[in-house]
């Protein structure tokens, strides 16, 4: 198992495992998020009190969730780029931040969107949209961090440093909802509690949150794959890589 | 503990004879604070209202101002490089660092705030507990700032992009801060605030020089 880790690693190896995964993995977020948007927008039952507007959720929540665990995922891959220096998880940290700062962004327009009719507002200054917007911030600092250190050598380890650093913000997220009252609702999902909603509700929401990570996943996938041939773009195998294509 | 001492006098003294740089940010706190009112109009009751976050975002700003000073001569004279060359604990050294940031531009603005108040017209208990939360919190906001001050010394400008990335560690102190003197207003208790911010305040001097200490490892090592 550790040495399967190991050889994954490797710049090349996982190049080449990926490229078999990558297109079954697009292909099937694809088939869910079309199947999960399409159960969600036209046969889901309108909620009884926010009418068809409640079918913004099915967006949403899944960034929602996205954007944090996303997040988890970079200061994750950071920590070990500084513990073993593996220089894939630079890569992982570098290409993860763009998506996460998009799909953070998208959690807060579709947030406000979803506000306007439920709400009245576009947003409110609650703690729970401000700490998303915070985590927005806190991406956004990695990439302009990493711009700015383009080309020096420590810009790997200087971006793991500051993600980590973020990750701190994370339980703030999480509990603030707690610590103020405020408008917005609890978490709708918890893993050991019996959902509030009724299974025909709860169903299309859970397959579109899978579909969501897979298609972060894949095109996370393809972004690293991208990085590792301008990286490695000296080296043999990429230029073997090439002229076979 | 040597090491500790020796920084913070040197500091200290540096700027003792070069005062301007101490000053600087001082003068741009009460430029801020007394521009407020020419843009707001002078009406006493909503000024009150809306000093707390005046206040406390002049404050941030005037700190994220000296803040990349932090490091930067060190880094540009080699010094920086020695230090983590040396035997000695850069830890100890980040830490000396930001003490002497705290002594040379959180408790200058602490000093102040009684004044910013008067020119708010703050009452007595939100005058108090507006001195009390930036002294539990500047020392927090040193610490956290010497984290971005460490990420960009490498830098040939990195003064706006200590600002990028310091200022969302700085919400929850903010939020915390500006409740706690609203709270102070209203006559309801704060030792609740008290704790939370005393809580990041340790939390923050166990964590925070930790990030720096790794961050000057980095600099240093191009």
């Amino acid at each position: 198992m550790l040495n399967w880790f190991h050889r994954l690693g490797s710049p090349k190896i996982f190049f080449e495992i990926s490229g078999r995964w990558q297109v079954p993995l697009l292909f099937l977020s694809v088939l869910m998020l079309t199947g999960g948007a399409a159960w969600a927008l036209l046969f889901v039952p309108p909620d009884y009190q926010q009418g068809d507007s409640v079918r913004i959720m099915y967006i949403h929540v899944p960034a929602a969730i996205l954007a944090q665990s996303g997040y988890l995922m970079m200061a994750g891959a950071a920590a070990v780029f500084l513990i073993w220096r593996i220089k894939l998880a630079d890569v992982a940290v570098k290409c993860i931040a763009p998506l996460g700062a998009s799909i953070t962004f998208l959690a807060l327009v579709t947030g406000a969107i979803w506000g306007k009719p439920t709400w009245g507002t576009w947003w409110v200054w609650d703690a729970r949209l401000t700490s998303t917007l915070v985590l927005f911030f806190l991406y956004i600092g990695v990439i302009a961090l990493r711009s700015a250190m383009e080309r020096q050598a420590g810009a790997g380890r200087a971006c793991a440093i500051l993600a980590l650093v973020g990750v701190v913000n994370l339980p703030v997220i999480k509990f603030s909802v707690e610590w103020w009252y405020t408008l917005h609702q609890p978490a709708s999902f918890s893993l050991t509690e019996k959902p509030t909603m009724p299974v025909e509700m709860w169903l299309p929401l859970l397959i579109m949150v899978v579909a969501y990570y897979l298609f972060f996943f894949a095109i996370w996938i393809m972004r690293i794959r991208n990085e590792i041939l301008v990286r490695e773009k000296s080296t043999d195998w990429v230029k073997q890589w090439l002229t076979v294509r | 503990m040597n090491l500790f001492i020796a920084s913070v006098q040197r500091d200290l003294l540096v700027h003792f004879r070069h005062p301007s740089e101490v000053l600087n940010p001082l003068v741009f706190f009460i430029v801020v604070i007394s521009l407020f009112p020419l843009g707001i109009g002078p009406e006493p009751g909503q000024l009150k209202e809306i000093a707390p976050g005046i206040v406390w975002v002049a404050a941030l700003l005037a700190t994220l101002m000296s803040m990349d000073s932090m490091f930067r001569s060190d880094f540009e004279d080699g010094s920086l490089e020695q230090v983590v060359l040396s035997e000695q604990s850069t830890f100890i050294f980040v830490l000396a660092k930001v003490v002497s940031h705290w002594l040379l531009s959180g408790l200058p603005l602490v000093l102040l705030m009684p004044l910013a108040a008067l020119l708010l017209f703050l009452d007595e208990a939100g005058t108090w507990a507006l001195t009390l939360s930036l002294l539990l919190v500047s020392p927090t906001l040193s610490l956290l700032g010497g984290i971005g001050a460490a990420l960009t010394v490498g830098l040939p400008r990195g003064g706006l992009l200590v600002t990028i990335l310091v200022m969302p560690l700085y919400v929850p102190v903010l939020v915390l801060a500006t409740a706690m003197v609203q709270a102070a207003e209203a006559g309801s208790d704060t030792i609740g605030y008290v704790y939370w911010l005393l809580a990041i305040l340790f939390g923050s001097v166990c964590l925070a020089p930790i990030a720096t200490a790794a961050a000057v490892n980095v600099a240093t090592d191009q």
